[in-house]
């Protein structure tokens, strides 16, 4: 399997210019205030514009540290070679013979004279810990390290059968498989009714669709048996992990009061809730999840309905009233988010009751595009219109992606058939829920901050 | 007989390149690489290094053993090309054995030209390609007190000036009335003459060697002019030539290289060829030219081994555009596209004495950038060499691309092809 290299992102949008992760960076590498020395170069691209206008007036002269990199190919030297380890294309000092042909073979700029040295100079991402990124205070630049997921979760033993039945472009495979990867073999699945028991979790033909135990129980009593079930491994003695993945119908309706039970009485299982906004496997029927305004079989749109009537409930808030060890929302858009609090549900679920609720879009449901899944995960997301949280008891409720400038509420609205109907009202019904619910959420985590 | 699905012929840069490229298509297809050199694959460009010290013979080469390994190739040194018969898919080798083949690189790049000056097989003199050259000329250079190098190309001037800072007294005799004529014009051409003189070499530019004659110190040159001139030691470096003969009666065409379409293949089936040994298109004239520089050769032997694998996201050869860099006594000059101003185009030239920097960039007519040229101005070469492929439209910013390429350059650039 290939390597995947963390990597510095930058995003126009946010770049005002600033030059602090010149002066960063020119001090960290030649201790020196000159900000031309830099290895991460700013530069303005309003100036010279020649194509149509873009956003953002900044752009990046930065080594991209290429996967086929040029300059490597043109080193009559042998000076430059990709580490296979950090991804990092590594400059010899010792072996360079200064002939400026890396110049010529990079067409990015992105290894240059330094005129001070006489000598190349190119950016090697610190060691790992690029000292440009913490100076900028807009956030323009990032370091995207989520390539150690994928790195690691490569070689840990996929625990779902080869084939799954989901419709295409669903996002539930990836979450599923992911997740029981990282929960690891140890572990009994609880799978209620629902899409991940339709894609064939619980099998076909009398095997199972997982190589862990896996058992199927009813929408209303998953959340009791899974704790019963823990129980007696733990009176025997044996370490497992009890693991539910449920849909949002199966937990926030006819599931919801043994869930609550066992989040009452603090019982060691991960509850994750795989949150489509609707029955959708079993012909997308309503749920308590299912946002105002969305069209599904059970809430039509026609001459007397225009879609759901009510809003949606806040379950995972509801969940934090539990006092659970552990609570918090993630998206499939945010892999390395998601990863993070799988971690640490994982971790909590040994102490008491973790609760993982994850926005899961419908291809099928909602009516998008297959290939868009991820998109319209990611606007949910941009738009405030879920927002990602965790919350324990001694630290309260946090923000994990909090977001500065969000889309309106419209453009996340407009990238699926289920509100295709929506009256200007009905958006603006929306929109303000949205501000509520983010009102609301945002005093809580002041409140955790006051602490 | 062995077979093979690839044969390569040469190890330097072009055949490197397409190794890789093969390889990423196809990686299981045996490959085979035939190379005269004895030594693992290194650059030619870097030989001058090891006639200075900067470097040494062990440390340049670019491949391992492992790599060869770990990518199936079989690499055999010491084993030059010496026949060709295309239509029956089979090479032969210098032993006199034969390979049969399902698709052939010539990658056989040039050699140094030894012109036929009388009495110069009576003498004794240097020539730089192979790392063994470098080895005999840096050994050579210890004990040399009057050196004469002829040609100054980049190669001669760079040979020069390591005689000159290994203390010999050196004279450089070319033929054209200026030097590095072809790379840079006459102003900065001027710059790098100054610099030499003020370090003590002589220069005879303009004037042609007549004759050669074993001398006591090892050759006597004679010059057009009558002028003799010792020599304990004598670099020909007058330019460079593809050695074909292993194509004789092949039916591969060859005019001073061998003739290749834009997707290196040459006109014969199942043969391609690629770097200096090819004659491919130029950008600048439409028509096929020698462009022996070290970046093409990646770039044709690159477009080669994806043309032979199949690889369907092979795109067609650009064109060769001239790209250069050079270091003389502390300063660097680049060069980048063509000297020549073309027909209603126009040249701006900027020279700051105190700091010594100069620049040159020519346009056409369409205000697009045609070449660039700096002495101790530097600028990011790949991405003017971009903006010349592009045929980017510099217009309004002309002026300010002048006074700033490398500025405005990365700004182009980040608009351009990010
Ligand atoms: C001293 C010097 C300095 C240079 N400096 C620069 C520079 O600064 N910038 C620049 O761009 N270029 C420079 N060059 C030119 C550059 O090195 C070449 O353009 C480049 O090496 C071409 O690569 P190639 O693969 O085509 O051929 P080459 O590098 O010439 O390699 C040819 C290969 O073919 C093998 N071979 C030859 N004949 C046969 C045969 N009959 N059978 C089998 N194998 C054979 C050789 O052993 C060798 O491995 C310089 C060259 C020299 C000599
Ligand atoms: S220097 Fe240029 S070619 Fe080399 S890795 Fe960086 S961006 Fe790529
Ligand atoms: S300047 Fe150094 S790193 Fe760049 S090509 Fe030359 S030898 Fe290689």
């Amino acid at each position: 399997m290939g390597q995947a290299y963390s990597t510095i992102a930058f995003d126009p949008a946010k770049c005002d210019g600033c030059g602090k992760c010149m002066t960063a960076c020119a001090s960290v590498k030649f201790d020196s205030t000159d900000t031309t020395r830099s290895l991460i170069q700013i530069v303005r691209s309003g100036g010279a514009r020649i194509e149509p206008p873009r956003p953002g007036e900044f752009e990046l002269a930065l080594c991209r540290q290429c996967a086929d990199p040029k300059c490597v190919t043109v080193c009559p030297a042998g000076a430059l070679g990709k580490n296979g380890a950090t991804g990092v294309i590594d400059w010899d000092a010792s072996k360079c013979v200064d002939c400026l042909l890396c110049t010529i073979g990079c067409t990015y700029a992105g290894i240059a004279l330094d005129e001070h040295s006489g000598r190349v100079s190119k950016c090697d991402t610190c060691e790992g810990k690029p000292a440009c990124v913490p100076a900028c205070p807009t956030g323009a630049l990032r370091h995207v390290t989520t390539a150690r997921i994928y790195n690691e979760v490569g070689s840990w033993e996929d625990l779902f059968a080869p084939g799954l039945a989901g419709c295409q472009g669903c996002n539930t495979e990836l979450l599923m498989r992911h997740a029981l990867r990282r929960v690891g073999p140890d572990t009994v699945l609880a799978t209620p009714p629902g899409c991940v028991p339709g894609m064939g979790s619980v099998g076909f033909n009398g095997t199972t669709g997982t190589k862990v135990p896996v058992f199927h129980p009813l929408l209303t009593n998953t959340a009791a048996m899974l704790a019963g079930v823990k129980r007696q491994y733990e009176r025997v003695g044996r370490k497992v992990t009890a693991m539910a993945i449920a849909g949002d119908g199966g937990a926030s309706d006819v599931g919801f009061q043994s869930l609550s039970g066992a989040a009452e009485r603090g019982e060691r299982i991960l509850f994750m809730v795989v949150d489509n906004e609707g029955y959708m496997n079993t012909g997308m029927q309503r749920s308590s999840c299912t946002p105002y305004g969305a069209w599904t079989s059970t809430t039509p749109v026609g001459e007397h309905t225009r879609g759901k009537s009510q809003d949606a409930k806040n379950l995972p808030m509801i969940m934090i009233n539990h006092r659970c060890e552990y609570v918090a929302t993630a998206s499939t858009a945010y892999m390395e988010d998601l990863y993070e609090k799988l971690d640490k549900a994982l971790a909590a679920s040994e102490r008491g009751f973790a609760y993982l609720h994850v926005y899961s879009p419908c291809t099928t449901g909602w009516r998008f595009q297959s290939a868009l899944n991820i998109e319209v995960a990611r606007k949910a997301v941009e738009s405030n219109f879920v927002t990602l949280w965790e919350y324990t008891p001694e630290s309260g409720l946090h923000f994990t992606r909090p977001v500065d400038k969000p889309l309106p509420v419209t453009d996340y609205l407009e990238a699926m058939g289920r509100f295709r109907h929506l009256s200007p009202e009905q958006v603006e019904h929306i929109q303000k829920k949205v501000t509520e619910n983010l009102r609301f959420v945002r005093k809580i985590a002041e409140q955790a901050d006051e602490q | 007989m062995h077979t093979t699905d690839y044969l390569i012929a040469g190890s330097s840069h072009a055949a490197l390149e397409a190794i890789n490229a093969i390889r990423m298509h196809d990686g299981e297809g045996s490959i085979t690489v035939v190379t005269r050199d004895p030594h693992r694959p290194y650059s030619p460009t870097v030989l001058p290094y090891v006639v200075s010290g900067r470097s040494t013979p062990e440390r340049v080469y670019l491949r391992d053993d492992a790599f060869f390994t770990l990518n199936k190739v079989d690499y055999r040194s010491g084993c030059a090309l010496a026949g060709l018969d295309p239509a029956a898919h089979q090479a032969r080798l210098a032993d006199g054995s034969t390979i049969g083949y399902r698709k052939l690189l010539l990658a056989t790049g040039a050699s140094p030209v030894v012109p036929p000056i009388p009495g110069i097989d009576r003498v004794d003199y240097h020539v730089l390609r192979t790392l063994d050259d470098a080895t005999r000329l840096r050994a050579a250079m210890a004990g040399s007190k009057n050196a004469v190098v002829l040609g100054a190309g980049l190669v001669g001037m760079h040979a020069a000036e390591n005689l000159v800072k290994a203390g010999a007294s050196v004279t450089i005799v070319e033929m054209s009335k200026q030097l590095t004529s072809g790379y840079f014009d006459e102003v900065a051409a001027g710059m790098i003459e100054q610099a030499f003189l003020g370090n003590g070499a002589k220069i005879r530019t303009g004037h042609r060697v007549v004759g050669l004659e074993p001398g006591p110190e090892g050759a006597t040159l004679q010059l057009d002019n009558g002028d003799t001139i010792p020599a304990d030691l004598l670099l020909v470096a007058v330019g460079v030539r593809p050695e074909l003969g292993y194509l004789d009666g092949s039916g591969v065409a060859t005019e001073r290289g061998i003739l290749v379409d834009d997707a290196m293949r040459t006109s014969v089936e199942d043969v391609w060829a690629a770097g200096d040994c090819a004659q491919a298109r130029g950008f600048f004239t439409g028509t096929p030219v020698m462009n022996a520089i070290l970046p093409d050769a990646t770039v044709q032997g690159r477009i080669a081994g994806m043309a032979m694998a199949g690889d369907p996201g092979v795109k067609p050869y650009p064109g060769g555009v001239p790209l250069n860099t050079y270091h003389f006594f502390g300063r660097h000059a680049i060069s980048v596209g063509s000297a020549a101003v073309p027909e209603g185009g126009r040249a701006q030239v900027r020279f700051d004495a105190a700091s010594g920097r100069y620049l040159r960039a020519v346009f056409d007519r369409d205000e697009r950038l045609t070449g660039i040229f700096g002495v101790n101005e530097f600028f990011d070469a790949g991405v003017m060499a971009q903006l010349i492929l592009r045929r980017t439209d510099l217009g309004p910013l002309r002026e300010r691309f002048f006074a700033q390429p490398l500025a405005t350059g990365r700004e182009l650039m980040s608009q351009l092809w990010r």
